[in-house]
């Protein structure tokens, strides 16, 4: 049994505090009180490489591992907890269902600049009338030609309005609760509308599309 | 970070287990009846389980720290009277004298601890003098090639079984704490008297006595390093009782959180098993968390202490931690349980009883607080 950092995390998780405490915790308050999320921090991140940590070089990342990846969650949420939950969100939510289960092409077109942290990614599950029952969703996907057709609306989406790609849910069969299927939703996409921002985060609503 | 055990600790973790279940569990019935387990003790040591951090010169199986922590878990997850007979007797019975003794010292009464010819026991707590330690009377008088010793001491664990006995006794009264010094006291001193047996609430089998010396002459080559050393020796073991003891508390909380887990998965009420019940199944889950958490904190002192780095914080937040859970767990265990849990049908309720000493003896939960505390203020 090992419960010590080995030399590289330790280096990982001083790198990590220090951009921390200078570049993340003198604004924290200020952009806390005025719920403001700041760009500059998530571009500072990108250059540091904190947003793909542990997703290969082949698709952008640094090629480093989970523990990593915690260990800069962890030391960005000592200073500022919405910082934290951005890149956790990013990485955890956005990313890894492309990293396990996306194809080549989509790895390429949407993992790559993420984990470069040219753009920043969400995931959209829950709904207003499904929190914990999950499979309880409403939003529909139905196919039509080369295109699946969008419609209901998701709620509570951390990094909503500000990421450039969601991975959202829809059912394909709405009378079919296991016909959940997964898709990746780009900002631009027609009918995709961001809406009320909560209190704290941003819901989005799907039109038509 | 690696959180598995290496082949060696695991082959050792097997054969305690495979040993605790074939020699320990059929004698607990006779522990619970008040009957000091000197049979199983005797299986014990030729499987090298008396001497198990022991150098292999002194007769010891000279394992790593962690291999003798994994074997005070599982011992105790069976018996927590044996475990803490074992821990007593290796912790604070033996190692003082593998730290500390002379090589004539380590020779003597070294490999007879570690083949488990002899038993180990520890002796500084008085009537007056619990977590307030440094204030001892038991007084060490130095007479030729003597020592005289005089005074009463408490709370003495395999009191009573033992060959040999650590006390600490005052040399030097005006010197306070650097007046103390440590002696190795074999069983058959004169003067030296077993007094009475504590009645417990748990722990059965476990023999804890008063201990009264009357100018008990202890010979001047059974000092245990030098006058006034005593207090340093104390502290310095009491980490490794420490663990010890965590390591007992954990294993009586898996096993109440076990038999908790198996019996609310079999009882039906309402014409379900209870554990479909969500209070139930949410203090299941509360109990696997909290057991969780002590077997990361234990394993994490352990692997500290046997890699030489300094652990006192994590000693005391593991022996903090695991007793609270082993109490907590063992309640509510004994909850799941129902009516039957507090009958002697079922082990819960002595898990229940054995679990409360953890957080008092080696040190009270609130010595653990106050030692975190220091830690966290340097």
């Amino acid at each position: 049994m090992n419960f010590r950092l080995s030399e590289e995390h330790e280096m990982i998780r001083k790198m990590v505090r220090d951009f921390a405490e200078n570049e993340v915790a003198p604004t924290a308050a200020e952009r806390d009180e005025e719920e403001r999320f700041d760009m500059d921090i998530f571009v500072k991140m990108a250059e540091l490489g904190l947003t793909g940590i542990p997703w290969p070089e082949e698709y952008g990342g640094i090629g480093s591992d989970y523990l990593a990846y915690c260990i800069a969650v962890e030391e960005l949420s000592r200073v500022c907890a919405s910082t934290g939950v951005t890149l956790s969100a990013h990485t955890s939510l956005a990313c890894w269902p492309l990293f396990k289960f996306g194809t080549e092409e989509q790895k390429q077109k949407y993992l790559r600049p993420m984990a470069e942290g040219s753009k920043i990614g969400a995931y959209g599950l829950t709904e207003p009338g499904s929190g914990s029952d999950a499979g309880g969703m409403r939003t529909t996907a139905r196919l039509v030609g080369a295109h699946y057709i969008l419609n209901g609306s998701k709620i509570f989406i951390t990094n909503g309005g500000i990421a450039d790609f969601y991975i959202v849910f829809a059912l394909t069969n709405p009378n079919d609760k296991r016909s959940t299927t997964a898709f990746i939703i780009e900002k631009d996409f027609e009918g995709f509308a961001v809406g009320k921002k909560e209190k704290k985060t941003r819901d989005t609503f799907f039109t038509n599309y | 970070m690696r959180f598995q055990f290496t082949e060696e600790q695991l082959m050792m973790r097997n054969m305690v287990r495979d040993f605790a279940e074939k020699e320990i569990a059929p004698f607990v019935e006779k522990m619970e009846a008040g009957e000091f387990p000197r049979e199983v003790l005797k299986k014990m040591g030729p499987l090298g389980l008396m001497g198990i951090t022991v150098p292999e010169k002194y007769g010891g199986s000279e394992m790593d720290f962690t291999s003798y922590i994994i074997a005070i878990h599982e011992i105790s997850k069976v018996s927590a009277t044996l475990g803490v007979i074992l821990s007593v007797h290796t912790s604070v019975g033996t190692n003082p004298i593998v730290y500390f003794g002379t090589e004539e010292q380590k020779q003597k009464f070294v490999s007879k601890l570690a083949s488990g010819e002899y038993l180990g026991a520890f002796s500084l707590t008085e009537p007056n003098a619990g977590s307030d330690a440094a204030n001892i009377k038991t007084r060490a008088t130095r007479v030729d090639e003597h020592y005289r010793l005089n005074g009463t001491k408490a709370f003495v664990s395999n009191g009573g079984e033992a060959d040999l006995y650590i006390v600490f006794a005052v040399t030097d009264p005006s010197a306070g704490s650097r007046g103390v010094t440590a002696f190795i006291v074999e069983k058959d001193t004169p003067g030296l008297i077993i007094g009475k047996d504590e009645k417990k609430m748990g722990l059965h089998g476990s023999r804890t006595v008063q201990l009264t010396f009357e100018d008990a002459p202890v010979p001047v080559e059974n000092r245990l390093g030098e006058e006034g050393e005593g207090f340093k020796i104390a502290l310095s073991n009491l980490n490794i009782g420490r663990i010890g003891i965590a390591a007992q508390a954990l294993g009586i909380a898996e096993a109440a959180f076990e038999v908790a887990v198996k019996y609310a998965g079999e009882r039906k009420q309402f014409g379900k098993p209870i554990a479909e019940q969500q209070g139930i199944a949410f203090k299941l889950s509360d109990m696997a968390t909290a057991v969780e958490s002590s077997r990361l904190l234990v394993y994490q002192a352990a692997d500290l202490w046997g890699k030489g780095i300094p652990c006192a914080k994590e000693a005391s937040m593991a022996k903090l931690f695991a007793s609270k859970t082993a109490v907590e767990v063992a309640t509510e265990a004994l909850q799941v349980f129902g009516g039957y849990g507090y009958t002697k049908d079922y082990p819960v309720e002595r898990y229940f009883r054995d679990a409360k000493i953890t957080e008092i003896y080696e040190g009270t939960s609130e010595i653990q607080r106050i030692v975190i505390a220091k830690h966290l203020l340097k």
